[in-house]
This record gives C-alpha cells, sequence and structure tokens, in this order.
C-alpha cells in the first residue's frame, strides 16, 4: 500500500499541460477502438461541419484523469470520475498539435474519501465541465 | 425526430466477456501518456495492493461505448446516429479493473428525451466480474444535434 494522501479543501494537485498531436489522436484510436474519422481525417471532421480534426472526449478525460492518479499514486484509489464534454479540442496537422492544461483542487474530504473538481481548458476556454473526481485517501 | 420512449428501461447484455490483457492494460496508459508504475509493472500493482497491473480510470470506456453505441444503433429506438455527440461520461468503481478480469457488461437505457431539438439519450452499464461481483458503472449521456444546429 502506498502512504495515506494529505488534502483538505483547498489543496491543490500539481497542474499539468498536455500536448496532443494528430499522431496521438491516432494512437488513441488504436487503444481504444475508437475509429471516428473526426479524429483524424481532417476532410471528414471539415466535413461535418468541424474547423478541423478533433481529439476524442474520452482522450480529453482521460489525459485530465492523469492529474488525479499522478497525485493519488494508486489509480486503484480513484473511486469514481466523471466529465461533460462541453468544447472540442481542435488538433492541427503540426508537430505541436493542441494543448490541454488540467487544474485540480481539492473541494471537500468526507469519510476518508477526498472530492476533486478539475478544470480542463485548451485556448483559454473550457473544454470539460462538470470533472469531478472522488479519491480514496487512505 | 422523436425517440421511442418504449425503449427507456430496456437492458441489453454484451455476448460473451471482455477478458482484461496485461498488454491491453500498458497499451491504453501509454496512449494516455499515463506512466504510472501500478499500470506498467506488475510488482508495483501487487506492492500496491492489487492483483495485476491497475488499469487506468478511463479503461472501461471499452466496453461501456461499445455496448451503449450498440444499444443505440437499434433503428427502432429512431436516433440518427451519424449526428451522435458524446455528451457525459462517468464511472464509479467499487474496486479498479485489473489485468485478469473477466468482465460482463448490462447496458440499460435510462431515459431519452428531447431538449432543444436535441435527442438526449443515457445509458448506464453495470459491469461485473467472473464471480458475478459488481466492479463498476459507467453512465454515458449521448447527444443526437438537431440536423440545422452547427456542430459545438
Amino acid at each position: 500500500m502506498s502512504a495515506p494522501l494529505a488534502a483538505e479543501p483547498g489543496t491543490e494537485l500539481p497542474t499539468q499541460s498536455f500536448a496532443v498531436t494528430r499522431a496521438d489522436l491516432v494512437r488513441y484510436a488504436g487503444a481504444s477502438g475508437d475509429f471516428n474519422p473526426i479524429h483524424w481525417n481532417q476532410r471528414v471532421a471539415t466535413s461535418v461541419g468541424l474547423p478541423d480534426v478533433i481529439a476524442h472526449g474520452m482522450l480529453t478525460m482521460a489525459l485530465a484523469g492523469r492529474v488525479v492518479t499522478d497525485w493519488a499514486v494508486d489509480p486503484g484509489r480513484v473511486l469514481a470520475y466523471s466529465v461533460r464534454f462541453t468544447r472540442p479540442v481542435i488538433v492541427p496537422d503540426d508537430e505541436v498539435g493542441a494543448t490541454v492544461t488540467v487544474a485540480g483542487k481539492v473541494t471537500g474530504v468526507e469519510d476518508g474519501v477526498a472530492a476533486i473538481a478539475l478544470t480542463v481548458t485548451f485556448n483559454e476556454q473550457t473544454v470539460l465541465g462538470r470533472a469531478v473526481a472522488r479519491v480514496r485517501l487512505a | 425526430m422523436a425517440l421511442n420512449p418504449a425503449f427507456v428501461g430496456r437492458t441489453f447484455a454484451r455476448p460473451g466477456t471482455y477478458v482484461v490483457g496485461r498488454e491491453k492494460v500498458r497499451e491504453f496508459a501509454s496512449a494516455i501518456g499515463d506512466q504510472n508504475p501500478a499500470c506498467h509493472d506488475v510488482d508495483t500493482a501487487r506492492a500496491l495492493g492489487h492483483a495485476d497491473l491497475v488499469a487506468p480510470p478511463t479503461f472501461a470506456i471499452l466496453l461501456a461505448l461499445a455496448a451503449s453505441t450498440a444499444v443505440v444503433k437499434d433503428p427502432e429506438l429512431g436516433l440518427d446516429y451519424t449526428r451522435v455527440v458524446h455528451g457525459e461520461q462517468g464511472f464509479e468503481y467499487v474496486r479498479p479493473v485489473v489485468a485478469g478480469d473477466e468482465l460482463s457488461i448490462v447496458t440499460t437505457i435510462e431515459s431519452v428525451k428531447q431538449l432543444a431539438g436535441n435527442d438526449i439519450i443515457a445509458t448506464s452499464g453495470r459491469v461485473t466480474d467472473a464471480s458475478g461481483a459488481h466492479v463498476l458503472t459507467t453512465r454515458s449521456l449521448l447527444v443526437s444535434r438537431a440536423p440545422d444546429e452547427d456542430p459545438a
């Protein structure tokens, strides 16, 4: 077992920024089985009215979840994790990709479980709403 | 198009089981850039008290999305799947998913409604292990955008 986590309301989780490139989308498509072409094919993405290829919402959710699991040390401590997909992360066809920034904060602690709220932004706009997790501290 | 309200409460069992492989856990973790040793190194996972490699929290989407997609593609439901976007996703864990788990999922249509011309369908998936014990519940909200609306 790993050491119990220290958390109280207001405790901040280390903020992380993630670069998401087209190659990352292809890799996530393969690993997840979600081969929707709007995540790798610009022609298809623009034909359905998107500005360009967009990241899988589930990839953005997974990246944001890393801020929680990195803090938790043991990913098995995560009891619940949910998000609302509010805006797409647009991924350009270059080597830099899109940058997704994730900040997390403990909003409450009860019965040894911390409630965490995540703020997930791309281009200075939030892309996930109501992104919350519950993590067992011991 | 109005969704068929008769679908609310219907349940669908995914045929067969999903066996969680060590290499799939590693592959998924790597695809999300997750280098947490508990997802890659068996000794670390066991030292943390787990039977084997621990899957990242969103790993269960591998079962959940395929199951709910199969459900909502039923033409009798009346959903235009070409316009469907993922609105919300949640996971509630009884215990973490670990390599070696043999998982089953039963998907339930929780609600269908129309909001501002969009069809909205909520599904839940109850995931159990080989012993029948509850492992986690997934919740998905799928939104079929109204035809004249610009995509978000």
